[in-house]
């Protein structure tokens, strides 16, 4: 069996996991929760199977160091270790709060993320590393990279979840906050499966689809009536999200997660991903830089958001600890906080120029 | 009076910057001009940047806005005057903000765990109590040996009316963490103030053979070494049969006062450092009209015989030994491929990414046979009689880009880096845990009545707790 069935083994358990999660929810029995958790064990296993089989597959190939074979350099696979970060975390989580409720939530996640990538056919073939991509530092700079950003998103669901159970009126920031970031995220997301399902043909790569054909099929479509119906249809959207809104409020409230719980494992994503996301993402990636061109920082933009998350995340934890920042007040900035990630890690590759090479625009 | 206004303001002064609100600001301040940075390309052609602005405010305007942003420097935002600003404000931020606290809080590191009254134990986070068989004596040795072995503390112990207290703490200093962290960032700055002022940054593009004793500035100026290097050879790796480079290397030599005092061969993050300056491998070219002194070498093995090196000049023959078979060199591509349809050969790139060699061979005179042989393709090395013509380089038509640098502040950067790492790791991973336990004498035994507090991490504390008290039931249990 090679890595890719083994992937597809892992996609179907994150579903399947996700099924018996919300079964569980539904109605609460002990041994539906136990499989649930089984499943996703299995489809961490065989996802942490799959990743060490690419590693084999990539060392044969590469003719380099089993170090520098890591499977974490691409897009593709960093995608693949970010989730299996998630998964881990979240496991870790279930085990320490004895709490099912985020399965539900996670494991779709995880299984949709892989679902996307072998749909879209993210190149997946094996690319050799260009010789600046060579370097231990890298490595560790990118695994540590991802654990971080895993502990973020956590930080980022939780957020979110806390902002929707304590919000009442449609009329409140927080409110509104929730349901604008909500909607725009699953706008962005339907608008780039359009442009994928449209052009799937020319795309080899997904660089390609946001280079070329970004909200080809919506937003910027040649006809202007698409483009201005896409538009009527994403603030209908978005206005229907936030009209019927107290929905999920209602779907979390029965899940027994009680805001404070969710404010701690907030703080405590955050509080564990700091300090791996400045050895590893900062200094560590600077360290790589400062030997492969003799600069440890230099403004590029993807050293820019790393800096701009880090003191996103340095805002928290200060107005937290020592301004008393409480509740959805800082609920909001741990949602921006990984805002901010998403953008270093998609938007500066995919929108900006730098010199990173992996993700690069050719 | 006057006196007092003035204190006043400088009290206001240093409780502005001595502020955690400052800090927040700052953050945010920092994060929002930041992206302005990302999206304005930095230290670009203007045009460049027009082009960008039109986007955002159409052809008309997009000239004056970018004189506006020009001025305020945004063109070269990172290092202008109201950037280095705010980056300033938030060093002396940092440093008064510690002058301010540190005094307390080393007062608290420093000073020791005492025992408390009875009120005291009423307001604890971690409260606990159990009792436990025989008299507090006889626990007390118990109680100790699980607290040293649990919770790694070492217990101070007082005589109380009806019984012992012990006392305890561990890592009063972690209450540090937070300010190793905040100085390694001003060690930090201090190390990139030190390399803008003390270092340099340069590129140096240096042909296969040349040496240089200066580098170039990004906006051309000349930078004297105070030494020179020479490029002895440049060279690159492919994978198996792609254009894709695995490698790139160079051998660079070192000459100082005329005396050649060091070679190494330079790859990709791994440079060649001399006297402060270092020299990395970035990048590499063709150096275009370096046709006449460039040599081509080769390696031929006439059929059972010898290996012979050769270094030959365009146009120049060779005679392959113990024959009377000469060969010409006619022609030259850095990077040949040949049409799939009528085989003649094109030149597709301005890289050596495949060279070639077209050579005629003649024997006694004669014309024989020619054909392109390439330094790739180990197939087309051998000729018809078993010969083997190895076309191992083309020297002297490639360059090695370097990057030239000099940053003394380089290592202070480092040490910054390390210190924030542990400070990072005792602010956020260690914490400072305090026991109290009173042993009290009753009836049936002893009451072990527990009282602690960490400053993190709370719970965790509480669960080696509990576990220090069932092993304390356990080992009473098996003690029967």
């Amino acid at each position: 069996m090679d890595s890719s069935t083994f992937f597809g083994i892992s996609t179907l358990a994150y579903f399947l996991a996700m099924i018996t999660y919300i079964t569980y929810l539904a109605f609460r029995k002990a041994q539906i929760g136990s499989v649930a958790t089984t499943v996703t064990i299995i489809g961490f296993v065989s996802q942490t199977l799959a990743i060490i089989l690419r590693w084999k597959e990539f060392y044969e190939i590469g003719q380099m160091g089993i170090l520098r074979a890591a499977p974490f350099t691409n897009l593709y696979e960093s995608l693949v270790f970010f989730i299996w970060c998630l998964i881990l975390g979240y496991l870790i989580i279930e085990y320490r709060y004895k709490n099912k409720s985020f399965g539900a939530f996670v494991t779709p996640v995880a299984g949709l993320a892989l679902a996307f990538i072998d749909l879209t056919g993210m190149s997946k073939e094996i690319q050799p590393l260009v010789p600046a991509l060579q370097s231990n530092w890298l490595l560790a700079h990118v695994i540590m990279s991802f654990i971080s950003y895993s502990t973020f998103a956590l930080a980022f669901s939780t957020g979110l979840m806390y902002l929707i159970i304590r919000s009442e009126k449609r009329t409140e920031p927080s409110y509104i906050f929730w349901t604008l970031m909500m909607g725009i995220f699953i706008v962005l997301l339907v608008a780039m499966g359009l442009d994928y399902l449209k052009y799937r043909f020319f795309i080899q790569r997904p660089e390609v689809l946001i280079k070329s054909y970004l909200f080809k099929a919506t937003f910027k479509n040649e006809s202007g009536i698409i483009a201005i119906l896409s538009w009527i249809v994403s603030f209908s959207f978005i206005f229907i999200l936030w009209r019927y809104g107290y929905i999920f409020k209602k779907i979390l409230g029965s899940f027994s997660l009680s805001p404070e719980v969710l404010d701690d494992i907030t703080y405590k994503s955050i509080a564990i991903g700091f300090p791996v996301f400045t050895l590893g993402g900062l200094i560590f990636g600077a360290i790589w830089a400062d030997q492969a061109w003799g600069v440890y920082w230099s403004w590029d933009p993807k050293e820019t958001w790393s800096l701009i998350t880090w003191f996103v995340y340095a805002f928290y934890l200060h107005a937290r600890l020592l301004r008393g920042w409480k509740g959805r007040r800082i609920a909001v900035v741990a949602v921006l906080g990984f805002v901010t990630v998403v953008f270093t890690y998609l938007g500066v590759n995919l929108l900006l120029s730098g010199l990173h090479s992996y993700g690069a625009l050719e | 009076m006057e006196k007092a206004d003035k204190k006043n303001i400088v009290d206001k002064v240093w409780d502005f910057f001595a502020s955690v609100r400052l800090a927040i600001i700052i953050f945010a301040v920092l994060s929002i001009t930041s992206i302005a940075g990302t999206i304005i390309e930095q230290n670009a052609e203007p045009e460049r940047n027009i082009k960008l602005l039109t986007k955002f405010f159409g052809p008309d305007i997009a000239p004056t806005a970018f004189r506006i942003f020009d001025s305020l420097g945004f063109m070269d935002m990172y290092h202008s005057w109201w950037f280095i600003t705010i980056l300033l404000l938030f060093a002396a931020n940092l440093i008064i903000c510690s002058i301010e606290r540190l005094p307390k809080i080393l007062k608290l590191v420093k000073e020791p765990v005492k025992p408390l009254s009875e009120e005291h134990f009423k307001g604890f986070g971690i409260k606990k109590e159990m009792v436990l068989r025989g008299k507090p004596d006889k626990v007390k040795a118990s109680v100790e040996s699980a607290v040293k072995k649990i919770l790694g503390l070492n217990p101070s112990e007082i005589k109380e009316e009806k019984g012992v207290q012990l006392y305890s703490q561990k890592g009063s200093f972690t209450r540090l963490g937070v300010y190793i962290t905040h100085f390694s960032i001003l060690i930090i700055l201090i190390g990139a103030i030190i390399g803008i002022f003390f270092g340099f940054k340069g590129f140096l593009n240096l042909p296969e053979g040349e040496v240089s004793n200066v580098a170039f500035t990004r906006n051309g100026h000349e930078r004297p070494l105070g030494f020179s290097i020479r490029c002895d050879d440049f060279s690159v790796d492919f994978y198996g049969n792609s254009d894709m480079p695995k490698e790139y290397s160079s051998v660079l030599t070192v000459i100082d006062n005329g005396q050649e005092v060091m070679r190494k061969r330079i790859e990709v993050n791994e440079p060649l450092k001399y006297k402060g300056i270092t020299f990395y491998q970035s990048s590499y070219g063709i150096v275009p009209g370096s046709g006449e002194r460039s040599v081509f070498i080769f390696r031929i093995t006439p059929a059972g015989g010898k290996t012979e090196e050769v270094r030959l000049r365009f146009g120049e023959t060779f005679s392959i030994p113990n024959t009377e078979l000469t060969g010409k060199i006619e022609d030259f591509s850095p990077a040949i491929a040949f049409d799939q349809t009528t085989g003649r050969p094109f030149t597709y790139a301005e890289q050596m990414s495949n060279p070639a060699v077209y050579i005629s061979f003649s024997e006694k005179g004669r014309p024989k046979y020619s054909g392109w042989i390439l330094k790739r393709h180990p197939g087309t090395w051998r000729l018809p009689e078993g010969h083997i013509v190895e076309f191992v380089d083309l020297w002297g038509i490639q360059y090695t880009g370097l990057q030239v640098r000099k940053d003394p502040g380089v290592w202070v950067v480092y040490l910054g880096c390390i210190m924030m790492a542990i400070g990072l790791y005792i602010a956020f991973f260690m914490s400072h845990r305090r026991l109290w336990i009173r042993l009290i004498e009753e009836k049936n035994g002893t009451r072990v009545i527990i009282g602690a507090t960490a400053n993190k991490n709370r719970q965790a504390y509480e669960r080696k707790i509990e576990r220090m008290m069932d092993y304390l039931t356990k080992a009473q249990e098996g003690g029967h």
